[in-house]
């Protein structure tokens, strides 16, 4: 089923027109994905961090779960070093992303700094979404998408960054809650199998096994090993 | 440099060097399905075992206190399908008002 075309997009020299559905895919979800950023730059002023701390968080590791991580680990007294792996582990998965843009997109240079930048769930969503649309269109949901998630992601957390400070005591208003909240939000959608369940139980249990026994940061990181047991079997 | 300002810094560099790396490294390297299973299933581990201790820790301890009644509500929220806000906003409310009324 084609779409009206709404506007026009410039890349590598070369003008193309932009499906209007694509327009919308990318829009609602920037938007929607976007307004997390509230709940980060709380649940980041809520860890400790600064309101620049969160903005620049946001700014340059732009990837909602690692950033979440990164706070989390921190708020719960772990060292940078602990803090700094849960991120990254978390981070893979952009990198995979990576691998299935880049011939996608085929650009060099500063273009590529900027579309690695970009690299994320959403982007990469949309794009692989607008498949049935052609090249071009899954482009425009990629570059559309990761530009909008990242205006919209930076905005919202220096307004939740802002409102976080200005509150005082954080668990007077139930931030202390909204974190956890805001992590089984992002996992929740991840449970669809039994195993992921399972994995999700288990890594829980191990983690508050561990937290009297362990230094804080390292009983989360601990759980990565259930993923990588669990995926190794045939 | 403080502690944060090492994550912050640390955490970001990292970050765009694994999205970089994807852009420049050939397809093949990562297509073993078991390499893509694993990072599947990392982000549940970590992130389930995040909000376990973000729940019921506390340096080191646990501890069962309003953040626990109001993860249950995010639950039941979760369970009826509420969107995201909606779930971090029922357990905020929840766990507020237990800290401030008990």
């Amino acid at each position: 089923m084609s779409s009206p075309d709404i506007g026009y997009l410039r890349q590598n020299g070369r003008v193309s027109k932009v499906a209007s559905t694509t327009l919308r895919d990318s829009f609602s979800v920037s938007l929607t994905v976007g307004a997390y950023g509230v709940a980060f730059g709380a649940a980041s002023v809520a860890n400790g961090f600064s309101v620049l701390q969160s903005c620049l968080l946001s700014l340059l590791t732009f990837s909602g779960a690692s950033q979440f991580a990164v706070v989390g680990v921190m708020g719960a007294g772990g060292n940078p070093i602990s803090a700094i792996a849960t991120a990254s582990l978390l981070g893979v998965r952009n990198g995979l992303y990576g691998v299935i843009m880049a011939p996608r997109l085929k650009v060099r240079g500063l273009k590529r700094i900027v579309a690695a930048q970009i690299t994320i769930d959403e982007s990469t969503g949309v794009a692989l979404n607008q498949e049935s649309r052609g090249a071009d269109a899954m482009r425009h949901g990629f570059y559309l998408t990761g530009f909008g998630v990242f205006i919209f992601w930076n905005l919202f957390t220096l307004a939740g960054a802002l409102g976080a400070q200005a509150m005082g005591d954080i668990r007077a208003w139930g931030l202390d809650a909204a974190v956890p909240a805001a992590f089984l939000g992002l996992v929740w959608p991840r449970l669809v199998t039994k195993r992921d369940r399972a994995i999700a139980l288990a890594a829980v249990a191990l983690a508050l096994a561990l937290t009297p026994i362990l230094p804080a940061g390292l009983p989360i990181i601990a759980t990565a090993f259930i993923a990588i047991a669990v995926g190794l079997r045939p | 440099m403080s502690a944060l300002w090492i994550a912050t810094i640390g955490t970001s560099v990292i970050a765009f060097l694994l999205k970089y790396s994807g852009h420049s490294i050939p397809e093949r390297f990562l297509s073993n399905p078991k390499i893509q299973r694993i990072n599947a299933l990392i982000p549940i581990a970590l992130l389930s075992a995040l909000v376990g201790v973000q729940t019921i820790t506390e340096k080191s301890k646990l501890i069962i206190d309003h953040r626990l009644a109001g993860m249950g509500v995010a639950i039941i929220a979760l369970f009826l399908k509420a969107p995201f806000p909606v779930v971090v906003l029922s357990a905020a409310l929840t766990s507020a008002a237990i800290y401030n009324w008990f």
